[in-house]
């Protein structure tokens, strides 16, 4: 179909803004008597309370009050629980949620205690050091593995053990096909997932205004809408008596969803009590401890395949770290169990998982939300089952694809969002077949190209699918406003994905006004407050098709009212730039604005039931998610010598059905990309055995620099979805996912003559030696210096 | 993240600048181009009571050429991207030339002075084994006078130094490179600016064929520079080749014991040490006979 702006590569309409430091994000929120806010944390990981003491710091001057547990009364209430048991037979599952300030006990360093409110930030603080509080330590739990040993310490004592849940899916019956199998691999797998690290750190403005009766909220959440419903709930007012405004975001990634953080539940009760408003930024530091993470998986798995690599089935039994708390209930592991099918047909599938409580930060989902864990381990097992069958690694992948007659696909397990795991569409050998040739598998295997001799380069390719565009709906206000100016008001947050460009590219397409002309507006629940928020890679999906149908409703009463004024049949009439007009005479047109303001009679009568306006409000709710795809390649160089590895070149090919902006993706896939080399190579979280952790700054904790990510090189198949009107698949986190994977594989390429099995990630050259030397015969080199 | 209270003073001179640190000595810190001092005051881990701010003092800043050019000496307050552009100090002292695009990210080197990171004494630095390597000598200054102190003699131990808390490091001096030498740097550093998970500096100068002197130092083994004197023991008196380097180069591992941290254990540094000084003798040697 010929589109004038949909599907085109646009310059993002927000990036002057963003770029000259005009946009507004939630520190650059000041109001009249804005107090500041700092929170005293939990120095250990574990421990009773036994004494908090504040006077020293309620002295202080500029000190306007100190508030703990106790002085929360009613208030102090768990969170909620944001997503229940999943309706999977068997399913045991004890979730505990976290509370405004710790009583009694605290469960992860981090955790806030008690709280200081200022006339300064750096008053809070330096009272919030005053605050004196006597914590009998606990031993830590902190090992995955012990954490439900019968003399390890439990974390919640009215449960009988540090058990946060225990899951089985399955499909046919995997011990079946053992015995009939060609070859059986089992292997033990790592994979740790990092943090976020958005740009922005979390913030909170809060401010009751007790004449007008309203809370007005400013919050880094990507879930403005839930946020508001809850916490007016929890503060005993109208939805409608709050707004919560979710404007510019320097990042979500997941972690800024809707998680009614401790700050978040308090800051609003404080700015009541009080009668001022109240900010707090979160700094690096608290970032660290107490925005959430992503963390580590242990997987025993097993891949059967017959003689020609045909999968038979997999088993797998993992064991997942959620830390203090489970409020987002298991999503993560959830998705780890789904992703890890992959593109490729799996008859027979046993998976279990183990979620136990730790002494760490509380783990939710972090872009790739344990997809990353399951790809990880299906990708691996295939590398591994190829070698044993002296199959190349792409031919053994090509041979397990579903093919493109199998869809919709139903693998009978449950997915995150409690629906089928359905894969609506796909046709995933073009996508190999481009990135095989991208990058140049055939050019490495000639081995042309000339290396150092303390050098060694590996090539690798990995594939991978991702369940986006989840339910249950969204929906949009389309309004063309007398000014002539487009509105589009959507209920979503937005932390960058271009929101401000593909929604005014989706909506302009139907009602003819450049994009640039057009107004989104996102976040605001004064504006709009039905939907969900931005996560799981739906925004496109799902706010993106309740646009398109808005916008559809206004095409409507546009061409209804402008084929009454131009006395022409709506058939024959066009929308262009800006005005409807009889299809090719110019001189017979009107501009939409003029349109809008006869749409608004403010003499004389109407017939009855009309609408006044152009303007609409529609709602979009796909059947089930939608199944977005690809393929990624990289060709590493290691040095033999100080175990560095660089990453020479990257290739995605990359399928999210129908594509709105180009240049978008683009840069999602790059972003994603990059957050993938920092997972397989950079970032780890490390905890001491007393549950401290390790690597609290980015002086330690490592985020991979643009000089450490190379450029991707794209392509695209498209496959649309058949689950939504656009075709759109999400593509938020399909840069991130299998990376790790695809990183493994290739340098475990490029030590080939080594012998080595790559079985975790991260890695890191201190790693890749001790790895590499710690096997017997080779342990002997570094003593005998050679 | 935000620092606790503190005085601030921004003398404009520096007989000021002496008076105030004779005065309040222990409790005061010194301010250079606060890369490493405001960091570690935003994470409370340094409470100085006071600051006094060297930025006004333009008696430190500055490079010149001294002694008939033998020496090259550089203000303790001239910023590291100054040093590192300066015309004096890439013909006359290329090792620090070469080095300087390996000390943090050209936007921190545009604060940092080079007096500061030699003051600071943070193992994992590039500096201070530069100054080892080349045998430089520091120039202390306190209201009561002045000293030299030799670059073997300035680090005492992890972030510490020879200088007494009411003096400040005024400026450095260091060789200039003669006819027969060779030089090198190199580390290995997890992302490029990071501070090292190894390095090492080497100085040869060779006459009539064999190595006459020697000086290797590294850095992020230790708790200060460490210098290298069993690599330099197999070196003087031979005549350079591969084989050589090589055995001069494992070597190495005798004169140091590594600590092990989140990014490398002590074999791992052991095993760079070698690997590392092998590639700055190699390049080194390469110099004398380029
Ligand atoms: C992101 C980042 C990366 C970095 N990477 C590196 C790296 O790779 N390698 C590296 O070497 N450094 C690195 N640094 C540190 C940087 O080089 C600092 O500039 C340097 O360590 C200190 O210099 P300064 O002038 O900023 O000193 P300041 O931070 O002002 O002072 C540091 C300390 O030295 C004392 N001091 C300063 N000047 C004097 C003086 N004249 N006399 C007596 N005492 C003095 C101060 O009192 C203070 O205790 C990095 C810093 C950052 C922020």
């Amino acid at each position: 179909m010929e589109t004038r702006y949909f599907g085109k590569p646009l310059k993002r309409n927000e990036d002057h803004r963003l770029l000259t430091g005009k946009a507004l994000f939630v520190d650059d929120v000041t109001l009249p008597g804005m107090l500041h806010v700092a929170f005293k944390r939990s120095d250990f990981a574990h421990g009773r309370i036994l004494e908090i003491d504040v006077q020293a710091a309620l002295e202080r001057p500029g000190v306007v009050a100190v508030y703990t547990a106790e002085d929360l009364g009613d208030y102090h209430q768990p969170g909620p629980l944001l997503l229940p048991a999943p309706p999977i037979e068997g399913a045991v599952f004890h979730p505990r949620m976290q509370v405004p300030l710790a009583k009694d006990k605290v469960r992860h360093v981090g955790e806030p205690i008690a709280v200081v409110v200022a006339r300064s930030r750096y008053i809070a603080e330096d009272a919030a050091e005053e605050i004196f509080v006597d914590i009998e330590p606990l031993d830590a739990v902190v090992d995955l593995e012990g954490a439900l040993d019968p003399d390890t310490p439990k974390i919640h004592d009215d449960l009988e053990s540090n058990l946060a849940a225990h899951v089985v899916q399955s499909k046919g019956d995997f011990d079946s096909v053992v015995d009939k199998a060609h070859r059986v691999v089992r292997r033990r797998f790592f994979y740790d997932h990092g943090i976020a690290a958005a740009m922005e750190n979390r913030g909170i403005v809060a401010s009751w205004d007790a004449r007008d009766q309203q809370l007005e909220i400013w919050d880094t959440t990507q879930a403005p809408i839930a946020i508001r419903n809850g916490l007016a709930g929890m503060l005993g007012l109208a939805e409608s008596q709050v707004r919560v405004v979710a404007p510019f975001i320097g990042g979500g990634f997941g972690p800024k969803i809707m998680m009614f953080y401790p700050e978040e539940v308090l800051l609003p009760w404080i700015s009541m009590r009080l009668g001022w408003p109240v900010k707090w930024i979160e700094d690096r530091a608290e970032n660290f401890v107490a925005t959430t993470h992503e963390r580590a998986q242990i997987h025993e798995a097993a891949l059967a395949v017959d003689e020609n690599g045909k999968i038979l089935g997999v088993e797998d039994t993992f064991i997942h770290d959620a830390g203090a708390y489970n409020p987002y209930g298991l999503t993560v592991p959830i998705n780890s169990q789904c992703t890890l099918l992959g593109p490729y047909d799996v008859p027979n599938y046993r998976s279990e998982f183990t979620v136990v409580y730790t002494n760490k930060t509380l783990v939710t989902p972090y872009r790739g939300a344990g997809r990353q864990h399951g790809v990880f381990v299906m990708e691996r097992l295939l590398d591994l089952a190829a070698k044993e069958l002296g199959l190349d690694v792409v031919e053994i992948r090509r041979r397990n694809f579903l093919p493109p007659d199998a869809f919709p696909h139903d693998h009978g397990l449950i997915y995150q969002d409690f629906s089928s795991l359905v894969y609506d569409s796909g046709n995933y050998e073009p996508a190999l077949d481009k990135a095989v040739k991208l990058i140049d598998f055939a050019g490495f295997e000639s081995g042309s190209s000339e290396i150092e001799p303390h050098k060694r380069r590996g090539i690798g390719i990995v594939c991978y699918v991702e369940g986006t565009g989840i339910g249950p709906y969204e929906g949009a206000k389309v309004t063309v406003e007398p000014s002539g100016t487009v509105s589009v008001v959507t209920g979503v947050g937005t932390q960058g994905q271009g929101h401000f460009t593909s929604f005014a590219q989706v909506v302009g397409e139907q009602i003819g006004v450049d994009p640039t002309k057009i107004r989104v507006v996102t976040g605001d629940t004064r504006l709009f407050h039905w939907g969900a928020g931005t996560f799981a890679s739906r925004g496109a999906v799902v706010a993106g098709n309740a646009c398109h149908a808005a916008a559809l409703d206004v095409r409507k009463k546009i061409l209804k009212m402008a084929g009454e004024l131009l006395e022409a049949p709506e058939e024959d009439l066009e929308l262009v730039d800006g005005k409807a007009q009889v299809k090719g005479v110019p001189a017979k047109a009107i501009e939409l604005g003029e349109l809008a303001s006869l749409a608004n009679p403010m003499r004389g009568a109407v017939e009855p039931g009309t609408e006044p306006g152009l303007e609409a409000t529609t709602y979009f709710g796909p059947k089930h998610g939608s199944t977005a795809s690809g393929v990624h390649a990289m060709e590493v160089e290691v040095d033999l010598e100080t175990y560095d590895v660089k990453i020479l070149r990257y290739v995605v090919v990359h399928d999210c059905g129908t594509v709105i902006n180009p240049l978008i993706l683009e840069g999602q896939i790059q972003g994603g990309v990059a957050q993938g080399i920092g997972n397989a190579f950079y970032e780890q979280i490390l905890y001491g055995d007393d549950g401290q952790l390790l690597n609290g700054s980015f002086m330690d904790y490592l985020l991979p620099t643009s000089m450490d990510v190379p450029n991707v090189v794209g392509d695209h198949v498209e496959t649309p979805s058949p689950l939504n009107p656009l075709g759109i698949k999400g593509a938020g986190e399909a840069g991130a996912i299998p990376v790790g994977a695809l990183f493994a594989q290739a340098v475990e390429h490029a030590l080939r003559d080594e012998g080595l099995e790559i079985l975790e990630i991260p890695l890191s050259p201190n790693r890749l030696f001790e790895l590499l030397h710690d096997r017997e015969g080779i342990a002997s080199t570094e003593e005998s210096g050679s | 993240m935000k620092p606790p209270v503190f005085d601030y003073f921004a003398p404009n001179t520096l007989d000021e600048a002496l008076s105030l640190l004779a005065e309040h000595g222990d409790e005061a810190k010194v301010l250079a181009g606060g890369q490493s001092l405001v960091p570690a005051m935003n994470f409370r881990l340094a409470r100085p009571e006071i600051l006094i701010d060297l930025g006004r003092l333009s008696e430190l800043t500055g490079i010149e050429r001294l002694d008939g050019g033998q020496n090259v000496r550089i203000g303790a307050m001239t910023r590291q991207r100054t040093v590192e552009r300066h015309p004096l100090v890439r013909k006359h002292v290329p090792l620090v030339h070469e080095t300087m695009p390996w000390v943090a990210h050209p936007q921190i080197r545009n604060r940092g002075t080079f007096g500061g990171s030699l003051a600071h004494a943070d193992p994992a630095a590039e500096l201070p084994a530069v100054l080892l390597a080349l045998g430089g000598r520091c120039l202390a200054k306190s209201r009561d006078g002045e000293r030299w102190i030799d670059a073997q003699d300035f680090y005492t131990g992890l972030f510490e130094t020879a200088l007494e808390p009411h003096e400040l490091l005024a400026a450095v001096e260091l060789p200039s490179v003669g006819p027969g030498e060779g030089w090198a740097f190199t580390e290995m550093s997890r992302r490029h600016g990071d501070f090292a998970l190894c390095g090492v500096a080497a100085r040869l100068k060779a006459r009539d064929g064999v190595v006459e002197e020697a000086s290797v130092a590294l850095l992020s083994v230790g708790d200060g520079p460490t210098a290298a004197p069993s690599v330099v023991e197999i070196l003087v008196g031979q005549a350079p080749s591969a084989e050589l380097v090589s055995t001069a180069a494992d070597a190495v591992v005798n004169d140091i014991d590594p600590p092990g941290d989140l990014h490398a254990t002590p074999a791992y540094r052991r095993h760079l040490a070698r690997t590392l000084t092998r590639r700055v003798l190699t390049a080194a040697v390469d110099r004398i006979s380029g």
